[in-house]
């Protein structure tokens, strides 16, 4: 068993807020990139200059890449053998994103109800999710989502019947409905199997995978590269003023799932995919 | 690309001149609003009661920025997403606000508000806070402080870079740009 103070999360997830909100991951940038050298229209290649120019000042000068500096998603992946001392785990973690947020300079996006609204003040509550891993480690990840792309996110019960083709149309048709909305170029996290709330937590862990990455499964790996060539032949492109580059990623997440179902969430993001991650 | 530099205040006869596509340079006073703000300002008027800033030939900044830290004007203050104003942007067209600036679809309801009224409709590169924050000279909050980030703000910028996404007579970049790209790229 090895003990670990709640208040070690509380500075790590503080740290973890500010620097995921001014440091884009460097594989996220390095796609950016990738994509400027292939597009040839004007409009495009000028968006994709200012974009690059954007997420180099925000590293230099340390200030938010975006102004929606999203709502603090939280992961914890525990180790069973790790005890957690001094307070309360939740209000740990929302203690680190209060401190974040304040001393970052970032925008507090959150209201206290979705009905009746009244922001929170602080951009608490994080949204929460744990999980029990072997080990006595604990890893976490921050990853701010912004709403502009969380909108166009979509999930849908598949028949069985539906098939590949099914989720093929299906992710086509949400990049499609998205449009210029989500600030494209966009990455694109889908969810395969499951149960409902399952599958859509698929889609967002794939929003947290490297882009240089793919699904440790051939057949997915293969759909990806598909699925992400298909969508950059959607024309939408850098802001949907038309181009080459909609989608700069695409990753699948699967698990098993009933034998009456097929669920398959989209969970889309900009081309501002924040996440950090540490490990205690 | 040239980008054409354009003063405000936006007149009809200034807006007229603009067409989808085109690539501007941005200079002169805005006002920010997005969802709380629009709401507020709306209520207002349809209870016959004045708005925090004049709108005549105005132009709005869907935005809600980061703090400013100290020293700077501004924070990170890229466009939101302008679809959500638009059960709002036909009243404030109105009431003589002419020019938006935001990203993302527009309704019919509001392009056939624009084509009335000579409305402009500009698009900043979302999730470019950074950058857009440097075109930003002054920042001055106007009115419903308790919105925080969603408070009504008088801005000064110069220079802000914008693509004219739906014109006033309702040419649509979206559209365009898109069945362009697709043309050309035909199979």
């Amino acid at each position: 068993m090895r003990e670990i103070e709640v208040n070690r999360l509380t500075e790590v997830i503080e740290k973890l807020c500010i620097e995921a909100n001014e440091h884009l991951p460097e594989d996220v940038k390095d796609a950016i990139k990738t994509c400027r050298a292939c597009e040839d229209g004007e409009i495009a290649k000028g968006v994709l200059d200012n974009i690059i120019e954007n997420f180099d000042i925000a590293d230099s000068e340390n200030v938010p890449i975006c102004q929606d500096t999203g709502m603090a998603c939280v992961f914890l992946e525990i180790g069973q053998d790790v005890h957690f001392t001094g307070g309360d785990l939740n209000d740990a973690i929302n203690e680190g994103v209060r401190r974040g947020y304040d001393k970052g300079y970032l925008r507090k996006s959150v209201v206290k109800d979705p009905v009746r609204r009244g922001n929170t003040g602080d951009n608490t509550p994080a949204m929460i999710y744990t999980e029990i891993v072997p080990g006595d480690q604990v890893k976490i990840t921050v990853g701010p989502k912004g709403f502009g792309s969380e909108n166009m996110s979509q999930i849908r019960m598949f028949k069985p019947s539906a098939g590949l083709q099914g989720i093929k149309d299906f992710i086509l048709e949400a990049v499609e409905t998205a449009g210029p909305n989500p600030c494209p170029p966009m990455v694109v996290g889908v969810g395969i199997g499951g149960t409902f709330d399952k599958c859509a937590l698929l889609a967002k862990k794939a929003l947290m995978r490297p882009l240089n990455t793919e699904n440790p499964d051939p057949y997915y790996a293969d759909l990806e590269k598909e699925m992400l060539e298909k969508i950059n032949k959607l024309g939408i492109g850098p802001q949907g003023f038309g181009g080459k580059t909609t989608a700069i990623g695409l990753n699948i997440e699967t698990m098993p799932t009933h034998i009456a179902g097929m669920p398959c969430a989209v969970n889309i993001n900009c081309h501002v995919t924040r996440h950090k991650t540490e490990v205690l | 690309m040239e980008r054409r530099k354009i003063t405000l205040p936006l007149t009809r006869e200034l807006a007229r001149t603009l067409h989808a596509g085109d690539q501007v340079l941005l200079t002169g006073t805005i006002y920010t609003s997005r969802d709380a703000g629009h709401k507020r300002m709306c209520e207002a008027l349809a209870k016959g009661e004045k708005i925090p800033f004049d709108p005549t030939d105005a132009t709005i900044y869907y935005v809600g920025p980061t703090p400013a830290k100290p020293g700077e004007v501004i924070g990170s203050a890229g466009p939101t997403t302008s679809g959500r104003m638009d059960a709002y942007a036909p009243t404030m067209m109105s009431v003589g606000a002419r020019g938006m600036i935001g990203k993302g679809a527009r309704l019919p309801e509001v392009v056939e508000a624009m084509k009335k009224y000579d409305g402009v409709y500009f698009g900043a590169i979302g999730g470019a806070g950074a950058l857009l924050a440097k075109c930003i000279k002054k920042a001055e909050l106007i009115a419903y402080e308790d919105l925080g980030a969603e408070a009504l703000r008088k801005l000064y910028v110069e220079d802000m870079p914008l693509v004219v996404i739906i014109d006033s007579e309702g040419n649509n970049l979206y559209e365009e740009g898109r069945a362009e790209y697709l043309k050309d790229h035909a199979e």
